[in-house]
C-alpha cells in the first residue's frame, strides 16, 4: 500500500483517539482512561510523523525529545498540588513557544532558499507566529502572577489602551506587508526586509501577550488560563495550516474550542463579559475605593467556634484561594471528618471561579482525600441555605460577597455567589478584614450572624480540630 | 500535503468541523473536572510537536531552520509529556477516593 495513504489513515486514527480522549475526560468515571487514550493518540501521531520525515537528523530528534521528556517528567512529578495552576500555565506557554518556533523555522527554510510561498502559507505563518508568541508571553506573565513572582494585582498605567492600540495597529500593518510578499521575486534588500518584518512581528506579538495579561487581576486568572489554553490550541492549528497537516488542525481546534467553552463557563460564573475581564483592570486600586462598608465585625475565638460547630447538624465548607495559600486542605478534611463523626452532614461548596484556575479547589480537596461526592456546586446549596447550621468560609471572599446581590454599585453586582449570609451562622476564617483579591469590600463580615475567626487558615482549622479532639 | 486550491478548502473544512465537534464534546463537563480537562487539553495542544518534527526534517533544510525546529521539539515534548503526566496525577487523586473512600 502507498505509505502516504497509510500515514494519512494513521493520522485519522490519532484524531479519533484525541476525540474519544476528550469525550472521556468530561466524565468522572472515565476521565483517567480518557487521558491515557489521548496520550496514545499523541504517540501514534508522533511515530507516524517520524516515519514520514524526508531527512531525519536522528541525533537531534532523539536529543530534543529526550530532553523534553526528562524535563516534562521531572516537572510533572515534582510539582506540588498547590502549584498546579502555574505549572499548567507554564506548560501551556511552552506549547505556544513551540508553535511560534515551528512557524519561524518553516519560514526560515523557505526564506533562505528563496522558495515560493503562497499567500495562504504566509498568512498561516503570520498567524502561527502571532498566536504562538501571544500564548507564550501571556502564559509566562500568568505563571509569574500565579507563583507570585510578580504582583497579582492588575498592573495599570496611563494611556494603556493607546499603547495596546498602537501595538495592535503595528502588528496588523506588518502582518499585511508580510503576507503579501513574493519571496521569489524580491531584490536582495527586499529579501532582508521581509525577514526583519517577521522578527518585528514576533517581538510585537510577545509584547502584546504581556500587555494583554498584566492588567488582569489574580482573581480573574481562571479566565485568563482558559483563554491562553484556547490560544495554544489555535496556534497549533495554525501551524497545521503551515505544514498542511490535518492532525494538527483537528487537535488544535479541539483544544481551541474546549478552551473557549471553559472561558465562557468562567465568565458566566462571574456574570461578566470576556471583554470586561480582559480590559477593565478589575480589582485595581481605583475600583476598590467605590465600596467601603461600615459596621462592627464580631470576632470569635476557636474555643467558642467549637461550641457552635459541635451543635451543628448541617455544615458547609466554602473554600477559596486562602485555603490554597495556607495549604490548609488536609486540616480542612480532618475537621470535616470530625464533624461527620459528630453526626453532622458535611458538604464542600465550590464556586466555579474559586482559586486561581478552573477547578482549583476540587484538585486540592481531592489531594486531601475528600470524597468526590461531598463536593457540591453553589446551585446545590443555595436553595436550602436556610437549613445550613454553619457555613465555614475558608479563605474565600468575593465568591461569598453579598454585595453581589445587595449593592448595585458594587463591581461584583450580579455575580452568582454562594449565599452563606443566609446560613444560620457563618464563620469566616480570615487573616484580617482586608478586602479580597478583587479589592472589593465585603459586607458579609459585618452581618449579625457572621463570626470572624482571625488568623492563618491552617492554624485556625488546626485549632478547631484540636478542640474537637479534647 | 501540497497546499493548493483543492487542499486549502479541505483543510478549512476539517478546521470548521473540528471546532464544532470540540464545542459539542466539552459542552457538558462537571465543574469538578475543569482542571483535568484543561490540563489534558493543554497536553493535546502539544500536538505542535508533529509540526516541529516535520520542520526539523526537511531535505536540505538550513542549520538555522533545523535548530529552531529542534528547540520547538524540546518545548513541545515538555508540553506533551508534562501535560499528560500532571493530568494523570490529578485524576489519580480524584479516582482513588471513589474506590477506597473511607480508608483514610
Amino acid at each position: 500500500m502507498n505509505p502516504e495513504l497509510i500515514r494519512g489513515l494513521l493520522y485519522i486514527v490519532a484524531s479519533i483517539f484525541f476525540i474519544f480522549g476528550l469525550k472521556m475526560l468530561s466524565s468522572q468515571a472515565t476521565a483517567r482512561r480518557g487521558n491515557l487514550v489521548s496520550a496514545v493518540g499523541m504517540l501514534i501521531a508522533v511515530v507516524t510523523t517520524v516515519t514520514a520525515m524526508e531527512d531525519i537528523r536522528w541525533f537531534w530528534v532523539v536529543f530534543g525529545v529526550g530532553l523534553g521528556c526528562v524535563v516534562g517528567v521531572l516537572a510533572a512529578r515534582l510539582v506540588k498540588m498547590t502549584a498546579m495552576p502555574e505549572m499548567v500555565g507554564l506548560f501551556n506557554g511552552f506549547g505556544g513557544l513551540a508553535s511560534l518556533l515551528v512557524g519561524w523555522s518553516e519560514y526560515h527554510g523557505q526564506w533562505a532558499t528563496s522558495g515560493t510561498l503562497s499567500l495562504f502559507t504566509t498568512i498561516a505563518i503570520f498567524l502561527t507566529v502571532l498566536i504562538g508568541a501571544v500564548t507564550f508571553s501571556g502564559s509566562m506573565v500568568a505563571y509569574g502572577k500565579l507563583s507570585t513572582l510578580i504582583t497579582g494585582r492588575p498592573v495599570l498605567y496611563k494611556r494603556q489602551n493607546l499603547v495596546n492600540a498602537f501595538v495592535l495597529g503595528a502588528l496588523a500593518g506588518l502582518g499585511v506587508l508580510f503576507c503579501v510578499q513574493k519571496l521569489d521575486q524580491l531584490s536582495s534588500a527586499g529579501h532582508a526586509l521581509v525577514y526583519v518584518e517577521l522578527i518585528a512581528i514576533i517581538v510585537l506579538a510577545l509584547i502584546l501577550g504581556v500587555l494583554s495579561t498584566i492588567p488582569i487581576g489574580g482573581a480573574d486568572m481562571p479566565v485568563v488560563i482558559c483563554l491562553l489554553n484556547s490560544y495554544s490550541g489555535l496556534a497549533a492549528c495554525a501551524a497545521g495550516f503551515v505544514i498542511g497537516n490535518n492532525v494538527l488542525i483537528v487537535s488544535g481546534s479541539l483544544v481551541g474550542a474546549s478552551g473557549i467553552i471553559l472561558t465562557r463557563i468562567m465568565c458566566k460564573a462571574m456574570n461578566r463579559s470576556l471583554a470586561n475581564v480582559l480590559f477593565s483592570g478589575f480589582g485595581s486600586a481605583t475600583s476598590a475605593k467605590a465600596a467601603g462598608y461600615q459596621g462592627k465585625a464580631n470576632p470569635i475565638a476557636a474555643s467558642d467556634a467549637y461550641f457552635i460547630l459541635e451543635a451543628a447538624r448541617n455544615v458547609v465548607f466554602v473554600p477559596g484561594y486562602g485555603m490554597a495559600a495556607a495549604q490548609a486542605q488536609h486540616a480542612v478534611r480532618e475537621l470535616g471528618e470530625l464533624l461527620r463523626s459528630n453526626g453532622a452532614e458535611v458538604r464542600y461548596c465550590i464556586h466555579p471561579v474559586a482559586g486561581r484556575m478552573p477547578g482549583h479547589m476540587n484538585v486540592l480537596l481531592a489531594e486531601a482525600n475528600v470524597p468526590y461526592e461531598m463536593l457540591v456546586e453553589p446551585q446545590d446549596v443555595n436553595p436550602t441555605m436556610e437549613t445550613v447550621d454553619v457555613a465555614i468560609v475558608i479563605g474565600a471572599n468575593d465568591v461569598v460577597n453579598p454585595a453581589a446581590k445587595e449593592d448595585q454599585a458594587s463591581p461584583l453586582w450580579g455575580m452568582p455567589i454562594i449565599e452563606v449570609d443566609r446560613a444560620r451562622t457563618c464563620i469566616v476564617l480570615k487573616r484580617s478584614l482586608n478586602p479580597g483579591f478583587a479589592g472589593v469590600d465585603n459586607p458579609l463580615f459585618f452581618k449579625p450572624n457572621t463570626r470572624m475567626l482571625f488568623g492563618d487558615a491552617k492554624a485556625s482549622v488546626a485549632a478547631l480540630v484540636s478542640e474537637f479532639k479534647q | 500535503m501540497e497546499l493548493n486550491a483543492t487542499t486549502v478548502p479541505l483543510l478549512f473544512f476539517v478546521f470548521v468541523l473540528a471546532m464544532f465537534l470540540g464545542v459539542e464534546l466539552i459542552k457538558k463537563v462537571p465543574s469538578q473536572l475543569h482542571t483535568p480537562l484543561m490540563s489534558g487539553s493543554n497536553a493535546i495542544s502539544g500536538i505542535t510537536i508533529v509540526g516541529a518534527l516535520v520542520a526539523s526534517g526537511h531535505e536540505g533544510g538550513t542549520a538555522v531552520a533545523t535548530l529552531l525546529a529542534i528547540v520547538a521539539v524540546v518545548f513541545a515534548t515538555i508540553n506533551v509529556v508534562g501535560g499528560y503526566l500532571v493530568t494523570d496525577r490529578m485524576l489519580e487523586m480524584f479516582k482513588s477516593k471513589a474506590k477506597d473512600g473511607g480508608k483514610r
